[in-house]
């Protein structure tokens, strides 16, 4: 994986850095930028500098989700947060959308197992489906892709620890099992594992001394 | 008119198959009507409470196959209550009341009993297919019946149906004498199947071409059938879950090498991902695939697959295949003309305007569409517009509702004008994301062919209805959800409704006065209120809003079945 990331860096960050996107568009690997020079990219091989949903990306899409007009509607107007906050409550749920057939919804349900994942210092969680990966290292490739702060060859296996390319700061995995203990990942089989986790925890080290089976109010 | 006998006559119409083109041939004279009713082998009927089972009988005696739907599409996304209707049980009588020579009934979205399958299977000797979409309300004790009683059964096809008893047993109710079957799915259903039984059947279906399986058939049993039944052409693998050291595995990919006639895939509900290879003979010849339901299969073993599919046409796939594999569908497909993408819940590597323009760009053949995406723009659906004039179909879910185009946080209204105006054909359009009344003055103008519209969260006033009312000769069904419609937009060209199927409206601002005014001036529509929540009694206030109304067309007034909570003004 390439060190050479084109994930925008934090300080430009704001509203600006989208809108200047091309509005041509070519094919490429989600999160590339979109300047004509750069040719498609299928061919296998190809690695992908970063993703569409790099963490401080999404981070952008929160704060313009802020800013769209309230248009008026009929007695199932949701609130909408606007303005003060950062990062804007999500709409609420409502019956029948995305409109997908119940039966669709059902099958999917029990065939996926989705957990929250949370990365310290990210402000928002991301979801995934241990159900469809057979490793924790495939774990960790999804983990490394969806964060863009890490690489699989910043897992240190022996230690348990990811090291974040954005602040060089190492992080824990750990996850919260069924009887609400905090774990290390790997600890146990994958398939226990899949079978017993809640929610999965990307720690920074300095709050990870001593854990094991580790209670967290 | 008549220079030829009847008889002659009936001979050139067993020539026209269409039931649009029957229902116009029956219109010409007394005397064609006559014939054509008579002859009349296959009728359509898109709405059950439209007409009553006895109508269609007296008018069809010859009828052969039978099509109903029952509920209206919303239901799927529980928005219907779940008893409001759709009962078959009264049609199933009234046919074997009569003396019709039932063959075929295909029931989209009905609610079907357990006797009323035992009624079916035991009142029409020579029935051979049922087909069951999105219908619920039976166990396998109904199934097992069907089975059982059933000599010549040719199809037995069960489409996303919950079933929730479930002993598998019923497999076994066929006779051997049954030897007739040429289509079995039972997908999905989620109990276990009695596998020898089910082994012996396929053993003595020489005819058997199409053939789907639920979760509880192992890899080894799925084997055995196939060397049974080299001869499929349509496979739905459960389960596909294996060692891939193992010498079942081994088999079953020198026997799928054998299958050279499967052109349609599916299934793969319970996988293992990382040895798809025994598939890959399989995916050359494919011309259907759905992996819809197989969110095991992703990543680069998904890619791998589809890279073989050089000759598919219809794909339903699930979000995370991502933009970059789109990117490889769109380069390998070429023959593709129908595309689902399914949101799979999962938030990484799903699916944006980027996968739809290569999809535009590279399949040329493309004019059926489903897509579910986190994002749009304008300038993607300008592009695919410009890309792509063939589309029939076209649905767009942005699962974020109202969502603007993120580029310029504009409504959507310029990129769905595009895509009305560029393709002259489309049948039926899906709107999200954020929306003014500006598509719908798009819509009215453009989209002339346009018959089915589904509008979710959009649009700002009356005008955006009226637009669509007015300008869409065509349209046969509309509904509306969650979007300021209100009376004057329902009530501007009361008599359209009469030309269409239904108009469905749930969380607008219509009111209950709109909708008895309506109701008082068109005595040929059904308008149903449906109100499921206790606290909203059916007060007489003319100025309260209306959850949800559905009203549709109808030559035999208000439905005697309708529960409690159904109000037909």
């Amino acid at each position: 994986m390439s060190q050479d990331t084109t994930v925008d860096s934090p300080e430009s960050s704001d509203g600006a850095s989208l809108m200047s996107f091309d509005t041509e568009l070519t094919l490429g690997l989600p999160g590339e930028s979109r300047s004509p020079a750069r040719a498609p990219a299928f061919a296998q091989g190809h690695k992908k500098n970063c993703t569409k949903r790099g963490f401080m990306e999404t981070v952008i899409d929160l704060n313009l989700g802020t800013s769209h007009i309230s248009m008026p509607r009929g007695q199932n107007s949701e609130s909408r947060v606007s303005g003060t906050g950062k990062y804007p409550a999500a709409k609420a749920q409502v019956t029948g959308w995305p409109p997908v057939r119940s039966f669709r919804k059902k099958t999917l349900e029990g065939s996926s197992k989705l957990v929250k994942v949370a990365v310290d210092g990210a402000p928002y969680l991301r979801k995934v489906d241990l159900q469809i990966y057979s490793s924790y290292q495939d774990l960790f490739r999804a983990l490394e892709e969806m964060f863009t702060c890490f690489t699989t060859r910043d897992y240190n296996m022996e230690e348990r620890k990811l090291t974040g390319a954005l602040n060089g700061r190492e992080y824990v995995p750990t996850y919260e099992d069924k009887d609400d203990d905090w774990m290390l990942l790997g600890d146990v089989p994958w398939k226990m594992f899949v079978e017993s986790c809640k929610r999965i925890r990307l720690m920074k080290s300095s709050e990870a001394v001593g854990l094991g089976k580790y209670k967290f109010s | 008119m008549n220079y030829f006998p009847d008889e002659v006559i009936e001979h050139v119409f067993d020539f026209v198959t269409s039931q649009k083109d029957r229902n116009a041939v029956s219109l010409v004279c007394k005397s064609w009507y006559k014939i054509e009713r008579l002859s009349r082998q296959s009728v359509f009927i898109g709405n059950c409470y439209a007409i009553s089972p006895e109508r269609v009988i007296g008018r069809f005696p010859g009828l052969k196959s039978l099509t109903l739907k029952g509920k209206p599409h919303f239901a799927d996304f529980n928005l219907l209550p779940y008893d409001w209707g759709g009962w078959v049980y009264p049609w199933v009588e009234a046919l074997a009341k009569s003396r019709v020579g039932l063959e075929e009934l295909r029931l989209k979205r009905m609610v079907v009993s357990d006797d009323c399958l035992e009624l079916l299977s035991r009142s029409f000797v020579n029935f051979k297919s049922l087909v069951l979409v999105s219908c619920e309300g039976f166990t396998t004790d109904g199934l097992a019946a069907i089975a059982a009683n059933c000599r010549y059964l040719r199809e037995l096809d069960l489409q996303e149906i919950e079933v929730d008893d479930n002993r598998g047993q019923w497999i076994s109710c066929f006779p051997d004498s049954c030897t007739s079957l040429v289509s079995l799915n039972f997908s999905c259903l989620k109990g276990e199947i009695n596998l020898t039984a089910l082994e012996r059947l396929v053993a003595r279906s020489p005819n058997l071409k199409s053939l789907r399986l639920n979760r509880a058939v192992p890899l080894d049993t799925l084997q055995k059938l196939l060397m049974r039944a080299p001869q499929l052409v349509d496979l739905g693998i459960g389960s596909f879950v294996y060692d891939p050291s193992s010498e079942a595995y081994i088999k079953l990919k020198a026997t799928l090498v054998k299958c050279k006639s499967i052109r349609s895939l599916s299934g793969f509900l319970e996988v293992v991902p990382c040895c798809l290879s025994a598939i890959h003979p399989v995916c050359q010849n494919l011309t259907s695939l759905n992996l819809s339901y197989a969110p095991g299969i992703h990543g680069n073993e998904l890619i791998k697959l589809i890279r073989f599919c050089r000759k598919l046409e219809r794909l339903w796939i699930l979000d995370s295949i991502g933009d970059r594999g789109l990117g490889v569908v769109a380069f390998t497909c070429k023959e593709l003309q129908e595309l689902r993408v399914f949101p799979s819940g999962v938030d990484n590597a799903a699916v944006t305007e980027e996968g739809l323009v290569a999809i535009s760009a590279g399949c040329p053949k493309l004019h059926s569409l489903l897509y579910f995406c986190q994002q749009m723009t304008n300038a993607a659906l300008i592009t695919v517009a410009k890309n792509n004039s063939n589309f029939t179909r076209f649905r767009l879910c942005i699962l974020d509702r109202e969502k603007p185009d993120p580029v310029t946080m504009q409504p959507l209204d310029e990129g769905f004008g595009a895509i009305v105006q560029s393709c002259k054909r489309l049948r039926r359009l899906s709107l999200s994301g954020l929306l003014t009344d500006q598509v719908f003055l798009y819509i009215g103008m453009y989209a002339e062919q346009l018959e089915m519209l589904s509008i979710a969260f959009a649009g700002n006033s009356d005008k955006g209805m009226l637009y669509v009312l007015n300008g869409c000769k065509k349209l046969r069904k509309l509904e509306i959800r969650d979007s300021p419609f209100g009376n004057t937009a329902l009530l501007t060209d009361v008599g359209k409704y009469e030309t269409m199927r239904s108009l469905w409206m749930s969380s607008c601002e219509v009111t209950l006065g709109g909708c008895q005014t309506l109701a008082k001036k068109m005595p040929r529509l059904n308008v149903e209120i449906i109100n499921e929540d206790d606290q909203m009694e059916f007060s007489l206030d003319d100025r309260q809003k209306v959850g949800k109304m559905y009203l549709y067309r109808t030559l035999v007034g208000p439905r005697k079945d309708a529960p409690d909570f159904v109000w037909t003004l």
